[in-house]
């Protein structure tokens, strides 16, 4: 009988034995082999702390969220809005891809966190400010993979799309080229999201950014203060958005009628 | 209407960059194929065969020389030049039947009236029921049918087809050979079908054109005048066979 139930869900219950395993583990070396939180905050430590900035009267955990959010969706936002067409341009057209080609490969390799000075320069200690060091590390990918994708239609769909009446630069880029390259330009744009959300921290950390909130801009406050359970709870909370994130990011492409792609990934 | 006129036809292909390395695909090809008219061209890879049929539709150009369509100059690709691919063009994204009706969406065709097309070429090509269908899910057999049924949509006066069935299992292959007559017979329109199965040639068409390689030309074109449907095993059919692979044999070294 238990043999059975642990077959049903044993999908559920390895992961989560492993979860509480590793947990336990880190509890034990905390307290008994570290015994100093500022080096290793243990788990109750944490779980404390947790509370103390969700809910405690100088807790600022969920307007923190919600200020990283804001810059997260600008610079992913901005990046979208010049990744995309930038690469259907370079992928469509030849000769403005050999003129542009250059001076992308120049900036690109850029680290987007050179950028900060002059990011806080041109924009102030404003929201734009963190937006724009997002938008430098997630426009790369999805400009690569729009214009990797638009090189890649295969020649039939081009050729198929003329001989049906689908004529012209823009009624083949809309018809054709683009849902083709769709595939590609998705997993560009969840790679930019991925690396997006690394430079966030950052750029908060190094003052990027409006106001006093933000999760990377608080996790340095609890550094300075040496609360370390706290950092340990915005480590956690930053990693979980991100794969929040992730994973919505992959339900709304399941949903929304992509299914011919994953067959032929 | 739909008769094809090709006149002195020749296509050069020069290496970009580089005109000195030439290699002449086609060299002063004349033909003339009539309305309704089933023409296969056959011959041995690397004789031209398929650029001529691009050429027809469009997507590739004669360096000299002319095709016309009823004396109209062939200038690029058109919808009245429907085109079935070696390769499963279908455009993956979109379901069967908006792959179909996609040419009529180009032509501005309303809701309705797609529709309605839509199902009949569906079920021109007995694919009743997988209108909703991406093109994943059906078999080689089945996106060739509905490859045939989107270039014969749009209405056009000629059917070019590029090895449609060369990436088909025997059997498939038989049976698709079987139901393209079918479809020929309803709709008569001009098809133009290279091939280099002269089996393949024998049992569909009219008219055989065999061409010799480099340069391409026309090296001779035989009637087939057995009456359809054509039986393998016959005498006749295996006599012309023979007739026609002894052409093939001849052009190649």
């Amino acid at each position: 009988m238990t043999g059975i139930l642990y077959k049903k869900h044993k999908k559920f219950l390895l992961p989560a034995a492993a979860v509480v395993a590793a947990i336990v583990v880190w509890q034990l070396i905390a307290e008994f082999m570290v015994g100093d939180p500022f080096i290793l905050p243990s788990f109750t430590d944490v779980v404390d702390a947790f509370f103390k900035v969700a809910f405690g009267p100088k807790g600022t955990l969920f307007r923190d969220i919600y200020k990283s959010l804001i810059h997260f969706a600008m610079g992913i936002g901005a990046s979208l809005l010049v990744g995309i067409p930038l690469g259907i341009a370079m992928g469509w057209f030849r000769d403005f891809d050999l003129a542009i080609n250059p001076i992308i490969e120049i900036i690109r390799p850029i680290p987007p966190l050179a950028w900060i000075p002059f990011a806080i320069i041109w924009f102030g200690l404003t929201d734009a400010s963190a937006g724009f060091i997002i938008f430098v590390g997630a426009v790369f990918p999805i400009l690569i993979n729009t214009y990797t994708g638009f090189r890649n239609v295969p020649k039939v769909f081009i050729e198929a799309g003329k001989v049906l009446g689908c004529t012209g630069d823009l009624s083949l880029i809309r018809r054709v080229a683009f849902p083709s390259s769709l595939p590609s330009i998705i997993s560009g744009v969840r790679i930019s999201m991925g690396i997006g959300w690394m430079c966030l921290v950052g750029a908060e950390i190094f003052g990027a950014g409006g106001g006093k909130y933000g999760l990377g801009k608080n996790l340095w406050t609890y550094y300075n203060l040496h609360q370390m359970p706290s950092v340990v709870v915005y480590m956690l909370v930053l990693g979980m958005i991100g794969l929040t994130i992730d994973m919505i990011f992959r339900y709304f492409v399941k949903k929304h009628g992509l299914g011919w792609w994953e067959e032929n990934v | 209407m739909a008769a094809v006129d090709i006149e002195k036809l020749g296509r050069i292909f020069t290496k970009e960059g580089d005109g000195s390395v030439a290699v002449t695909a086609l060299d002063n090809i004349n033909l003339h194929i009539e309305d309704k008219e089933f023409v296969c061209l056959v011959g041995p890879s690397g004789c031209g065969k398929t650029t001529l049929l691009r050429i027809i539709a469009g997507l590739d150009f004669p360096t000299s020389g002319s095709v016309s369509l009823d004396g109209k100059p062939v200038e690029g690709p058109d919808p009245e030049r429907g085109m079935v691919f070696q390769e499963y063009s279908l455009f993956p994204w979109l379901r069967i039947s908006d792959n179909i009706g996609f040419g009529l969406e180009m032509k501005g065709y309303s809701r309705e009236d797609k529709k309605k097309i839509v199902d009949e070429y569906l079920d021109l090509v007995n694919l009743e029921g997988f209108g909703m269908s991406y093109p994943h899910e059906l078999s080689g057999g089945m996106r060739q049918r509905v490859a045939i049924a989107r270039a014969l949509a749009n209405d056009p006066k000629v059917l070019l087809m590029d090895e449609p069935f060369g990436a088909l299992d025997a059997q498939t292959r038989n049976m698709m050979q079987r139901e393209l007559l079918e479809i020929w017979e309803k709709t008569r329109k001009t098809i133009i079908f290279v091939t280099h199965s002269v089996d393949e040639a024998v049992f569909l068409a009219d008219r055989i054109v065999v061409l010799s390689p480099r340069p391409g030309r026309i090296k001779d074109i035989i009637d087939v005048n057995l009456p359809r449907i054509r039986e393998r095993t016959d005498p006749d059919f295996a006599n012309l066979r023979r007739h026609v692979l002894s052409h093939m044999e001849e052009t190649q070294i």
